[in-house]
């Protein structure tokens, strides 16, 4: 029996699973997929929000705030790529400023710095923001994340500090007994004191087993262009735009790895699994973008992809314990500022968690976490010191991001490690540049061959049946 | 370590810069190959056709390859295997690393620049849909098959008609697979006629000209594709589609010359070619720095590649012994009228070699045409040529001596004119 069963390894779940460890407690968390940030946490604006957008006293507002504000101590303790890069709302000239002073209001009431800022003093900022564009807020406290590895991380974390991952496990039934709870999976049967559903665009159907305060969550989808590293600098600031009569508008955005990013889009999907992109999204993009960001060089995409946003019809976040489910505690309708605010809804749902179960503070809690080495970080004699220990680093398996066999190896041996080309990919960025893996994937098919091991004909994309090759020639 | 000529890539145009090289004079010569072994991406290329213009006989990759690694062996030019250029600095300094010897740098006299190209991906050409495994560039499933022995699919849609593509359908068929369809997005096909015929004609595959992919189906693996029928403008026409049930697609959808590093060394690119700028040597804006190959432009034959290799490594042995050659002027050849560029772009006639082949691609079919070169406006040749393709490399060859009768010509205009 566990203490808690957390629904999902996506940033949300994997950020509450760390912040219950720092309890001493027997918890699990219970994932479809074969890899932790293998959803929505997967497919976003990789952005850590200011937080004078949400409404004034939700948990929205809340929550990214707080969430924002732990970042900086997070992604040290956690060592993730995390970057306070600024943002701007941009306000062309045929947009109502007064849209800009609302904003400030909202900002003053979360508590968010801001400041508006005039033409002149932008261009010198942003030289590329479209002639159209006349005054911005701009927010200092914006951000930039990597989204994989900072769930990754809190999901490693979580991991050695004894919490349970069961991975490729896809939860089927739960049902409340009088003080405890039945989960069944695809696989075993677990038992938990208490379940948090941090289930993503699912998490109203786990809710509604349970609970009689029915959720509703509407699949968002959002399509993105991801860029070359070539046009990273297009931009250094997230450039967001005002809602206007053609929409919410896009985001143009540096990464914290130096690409480009372009989106999303927002279409209602009636398919929670509907990460298909379409032409006409795509299309989109290159024309929205250009409103805010000129000479957007969409020639230079080197993927594209789409994201699911669960939408909780009534808009809000729904955190906390089901009314009539004592033990069963809801991380639910979590989309945007939902990657800023995961750290916060971590550690608010954790502690009522805690509450509830009456845990105690675990002495032994370790939280710091190494990231995956990155040699190019290293001076030369310390690389050479590496290669000659570990010769493994100075084989470079990736060309375009120059990522060598070490970073695979540490990616596949470390804690939750890397089972399949996209977990390695997401760790080491093999595969993620401008020759989108056409050169590296047969030799990382090899090194997961020999390092898991496994058989060649089990190395998938991203687990399941996304095999790569069918068998031996002419066996097939 | 000091090198007096650096060569960046151990693939055709590599070695056989550094043969020609050698052969002119310069011994201190260092190839650097990231892969496991020399040849590039000919050891891949298992079928035959190679060689016809170079040894009057029909070659498989690694034969061919094989031709030139040997000369390379006999003339005891060294190469570094598994070793990858991370820098090549504008004062040729260049940085590599691999595993025995960790980073390091060499100061060189002169670098040949040969880091072949890479295929264009799925992202690059935002094809929509989902994002399934069974997508692959037809140069990995090359390699998957021909190198590690392992089919990549069972029944398979190719996208793009480029050689590599079309050598894949009749590959994939031979190992046992099914090839559905190519779809090529342009009226015409890519890749060289020959190809056409025995990769598809002869395997009753059919090409469908003016048709893209639509839409992928499938969340894990790849369940479905879907191509339709593009327009002048190139977008589907609604009503045109065509689905069919498979695990792969394929995508052969041209090659772009890898030029990262040629970049971090301050070469000027051709965004036509996305290749280096160069002069009558083969050598970029920065002296000294030679390209060729297929990271200069992408070629139809390695014949070609080796030739003009060939050239690249005898003018850098020239460099390296002589230093900059000293030319008052320098004439630009202008690509008009179906010519999309020129190789080399510029000339210099006092010290240009006594005849000089200039490479460059159609950018459209043209039937019963013919190349017409002028020396600022007087046509001085106009060949016949009764089919031209985008996907099969034209060349004029200037001679030095008939240059040398137009002294006051500022420059040289390639195109292509009715017969």
């Amino acid at each position: 029996m566990y203490d808690v069963a957390i629904v999902g390894a996506g940033v949300v779940g994997s950020a509450i699973a760390r912040e219950l460890s720092k309890y001493k407690v027997n918890a699990c968390v219970i994932e479809r997929d074969e890899d932790v940030c293998n959803g929505t946490s997967k497919a976003n604006s990789a952005i850590v929000h200011a937080g004078f957008d949400a409404k004034p006293g939700t948990l929205k507002a809340k929550l990214n705030v707080r969430g924002n504000a732990m970042m900086d101590e997070l992604s040290k303790e956690l060592d993730f790529p995390f970057k306070r890069n600024g943002s701007l709302v941009v306000c062309t000239k045929d947009q109502d400023p007064a849209l800009l002073d609302e904003l400030v209001e909202k900002a003053k009431a979360n508590g968010v710095e801001v400041q508006i800022l005039e033409r002149d003093e932008l261009i010198e900022m942003e030289p590329n923001l479209a002639d159209d564009v006349v005054k911005a807020l701009y927010a200092p406290t914006g951000a930039i994340v990597c989204p994989f590895h900072l769930t990754m991380a809190l999901a490693e974390n979580a991991a050695d500090n004894g919490v349970e991952f069961f991975l490729n496990t896809e939860v089927v039934k739960i049902e409340k007994k009088d003080d405890y709870y039945v989960i069944t999976t695809d696989k075993d049967v677990i038992e938990a004191k208490t379940v948090v559903n941090a289930a993503g665009v699912y998490a109203d159907k786990f809710n509604n087993m349970v609970s009689e305060n029915k959720l509703e969550i509407i699949a968002r989808r959002g399509q993105y262009c991801l860029l070359d590293k070539d046009a990273g600098n297009h931009v250094s600031k997230t450039i967001f735009q005002l809602p206007s009569k053609m929409g919410k508008g896009v985001l143009v955005t540096p990464t914290v790895h130096g690409n480009l990013l372009v989106g999303p889009t927002a279409e209602d999907i009636d398919d929670k699994e509907g990460i298909n992109t379409t032409a006409e999204g795509l299309d989109s993009l290159g024309v929205t973008s250009a409103q805010s960001v000129k000479n957007v060089p969409m020639r230079q995409v080197i993927t594209s992809f789409a994201g699911l946003r669960a939408h909780e019809v009534k808009g809000d976040f729904v955190i906390g314990e089901a009314e009539d489910a004592k033990g069963f505690f809801n991380a639910a309708g979590i989309e945007s500022p939902g990657l800023s605010s995961a750290p916060a809804i971590g550690e608010m749902v954790a502690g009522l968690v805690a509450e509830s179960l009456g845990l105690e503070k675990n002495p032994e809690f370790n939280g710091t976490r190494k990231g995956i080495l990155n040699p190019a970080t290293l001076s030369v004699e310390e690389r050479n010191e590496l290669i000659k220990k570990q010769p493994a680093y100075g084989n470079i398996i990736c060309r375009c991001e120059m990522i060598s066999e070490g970073e695979i190896l540490d990616a596949i041996h470390r804690t939750l490690g890397a089972r399949s080309l996209d977990g390695v990919k997401r760790r080491t960025r093999a595969g993620m540049g401008r020759c989108q893996a056409g050169f590296c994937s047969p030799k990382t098919m090899e090194i997961l061959e020999r390092e898991v091991p496994m058989s060649m004909f089990d190395v998938t994309k991203n687990g399941k049946d996304a095999k790569i090759v069918f068998g031996y020639n002419k066996k097939i | 370590m000091k090198y007096d000529l650096v060569i960046v890539g151990g693939g055709p145009a590599g070695l056989a810069a550094a043969i020609a090289a050698k052969d002119n004079g310069i011994d201190s010569i260092l190839i650097i190959e990231r892969d496991r072994e020399l040849g590039g991406i000919l050891n891949q290329c298992i079928h035959n056709g190679f060689g016809l213009h170079t040894f009057k006989e029909e070659l498989t990759g690694p034969e061919y390859a094989s031709r030139f690694i040997a000369q390379v062996e006999e003339r005891g030019i060294e190469y570094k295997l598994n070793t990858m250029v991370m820098d090549i600095a504008n004062d040729k300094t260049v940085t590599a690393m691999n595993a025995t010897d960790g980073m390091f740098t060499i100061e060189a006299k002169a670098v040949v620049l040969a880091m072949g190209c890479r295929e264009r991906s799925r992202g690059a050409l935002n094809i929509p849909g989902y994002r399934p495994a069974g997508i692959f560039s037809a140069g990995t499933a090359q390699r998957l098959v021909n190198i590690e022995g392992y089919m990549p699919g069972r029944r398979v849609v190719i996208l793009g008609s480029g050689d590599i593509g079309l050598i894949m359908a009749r590959r994939m068929t031979l190992e046992g697979a099914k090839v559905l369809a190519v779809a090529e997005l342009m009226p015409y096909s890519g890749g060289l006629k020959r190809n056409i015929v025995q990769c598809l004609d002869d395997f009753d595959i059919p090409l469908y000209l003016s048709h893209t992919v639509v839409d992928i189906q499938g969340k894990e693996r790849v369940e479905g594709i879907t191509i339709a029928e593009v327009g002048p403008d190139r977008k589907p026409i609604p009503g045109t589609e065509i689905h069919y049930d498979c695990d792969t697609l394929l995508l052969s959808c041209g090659l772009l010359p890898e030029n990262e590093l040629s970049k971090t060394a301050g070469v000027e690119l051709s965004p036509i070619t996305s290749g280096p700028v160069v002069n009558d040597s083969l050598e970029t804006n920065i002296e000294g720095v030679f390209a060729c190959g297929n990271v200069l432009h992408v070629h139809d034959l390695v014949d070609f590649v080796s030739q003009e290799a060939t050239n690249a490594g005898k003018n850098a042995a020239k460099y390296i012994k002589e230093g900059k050659q000293n030319a008052t002027k320098e004439i630009e050849i202008l690509p008009v009228d179906g010519v999309r560029y020129t190789v080399p772009k510029y000339i210099r006639p006092e010290v240009m070699d006594d005849t000089l082949t200039v490479r460059f691609l159609v950018g459209q079919v043209f039937k019963g045409c013919a190349i017409a070169t002028y020396f600022g406006d007087e046509l001085i040749s106009k060949r016949k040529r009764p089919v031209m393709a985008p996907g099969e490399m034209e060349q004029v060859i200037l001679k030095k001596s008939q240059l040398a009768e137009y002294p006051d010509i500022e420059n040289i205009t390639i195109k292509i004119e009715e017969a």
